[in-house]
């Protein structure tokens, strides 16, 4: 099997593509993709400092990576979920990567502000995946205000995407799927730009990208993650692509070019008020991470009032 | 062949030649949702597995709500 750009031996197929690739021509192609994604989007200019979300997963480091090899300013945002040995795998693999190359990154362990995941789902009794996606949305767009990054970066992929956009369709949510876009722009003063630049490749693509540069990666599974729902239509996605090469890619880019642009016209975005408490973007009158945080606390302190 | 299969840290051993992509889908992977790693190198999927290679499978699959 050859590499279909050099005809050197190639090391990876790539069924969607109908193309094999040797490990150079891959790594260019991949930062190509990553390249071409962001102006094409226009996710962000070589003039603006990026926040990037890095878990310590192979998306998130391998898009880290590439955003530095492309020139651009990067600073990473690791928050420490307090998940047990995962989390702490992860945030070693984060601040290993980033201790390698120089790169500044701000750590926020979870932990320390007594809003560790599995504590705050429990107290809470939210499912663990909710809770802390609520904490991360929080905080990203807290600390890019905070010290100045016009844009959030984050390591959604192709996969992700597609899943998400099966399940927004499973269900018709409407609201949700106009707003599936690689880029979404504030739409409060207290939100900050958000970016997918890697919504067009593979995890595939991008493990074997992490591979090929030698990223070491968390490679375990969140033990939360187990039995979700999204992990069921990306099994569910790669059946369909086993059938029939190629139809993530179509399902989610022509959903992008002729469905989505019509939703976002005819559903009307509705813009959030001010937190009474925080100041951040809500729909109520605290945000999603402030009711959170005060429900979190008064299960708390009843608990240790009642002893339990 | 000696397969390690990631992230479950799973130990198989198989027997005789085999192409990649058939072992793949013995231990029931679907093509594209793991890598085929070979020391240092990535195998693709049609390429051939000696009997006395040792081999990491490692899953490419990640996430929960999004």
């Amino acid at each position: 099997m050859k590499c279909t750009r050099c005809k050197a031996p190639a090391e990876v197929q790539l069924r969607a593509h109908n193309s094999n690739f040797c490990r150079p021509c891959f790594v260019f192609i991949f930062r190509r993709q990553v390249e071409r994604a962001i102006e094409k989007q226009r996710m962000f200019t070589r003039d603006e400092p990026v926040l990037i979300a890095v878990s310590g997963g192979k998306d998130s480091l391998a898009l880290w990576e590439v955003l530095v090899e492309l020139g651009f300013t990067t600073t990473g945002l690791h928050l420490s979920l307090g998940i047990g040995a995962y989390s702490d795998a992860s945030t070693e693999k984060t601040v290993a990567f980033a201790e390698a190359r120089g790169l500044p990154l701000i750590t926020v362990p979870l932990a320390a502000d007594g809003l560790a995941v599995p504590d705050v789902a429990a107290l809470t009794r939210r499912p663990a995946c909710s809770a802390c996606g609520t904490m991360k949305r929080h905080y990203f767009d807290q600390l890019a205000i905070d010290r100045g990054f016009p844009v959030v970066v984050t390591g959604h992929n192709l996969d992700d995407e597609a899943a998400r956009l099966l399940g927004n369709t499973l269900h018709w949510q409407m609201e949700h799927l106009a707003r599936q876009r690689p880029v979404l722009e504030p739409t409060h003063p207290r939100f900050v730009r958000k970016v997918k630049p890697l919504y067009r490749i593979s995890e595939y693509e991008t493990a074997v990208y992490a591979f090929m540069r030698g990223i070491d990666y968390v490679v375990d599974e969140c033990p939360n993650a187990t039995g979700a729902t999204q992990l069921v239509y990306k099994d569910m996605l790669n059946r369909l692509e086993t059938a029939s090469p190629g139809s993530k890619l179509i399902f989610l880019r022509e959903f992008l070019q002729r469905g989505q642009r019509g939703l976002s016209t005819d559903v009307p975005e509705s813009p959030p008020q001010t937190c009474a408490h925080c100041g951040m973007p809500a729909y109520a009158t605290l945000c999603g991470f402030c009711r959170l945080v005060r429900e979190t606390e008064t299960t708390r302190e009843k608990r240790a009032a009642s002893g339990r | 062949m000696q397969i390690t299969i990631l992230p479950q840290r799973r130990r198989i051993d198989l027997t005789g030649r085999r192409r990649a992509a058939d072992v793949l889908r013995e231990l029931g992977f679907l093509p594209g949702t793991a890598m085929v790693i070979r020391g240092d190198e990535l195998v693709p999927e049609s390429a051939m597995l000696e009997a006395d290679d040792v081999v990491e499978i490692r899953a490419v699959i990640s996430g929960g709500a999004p």
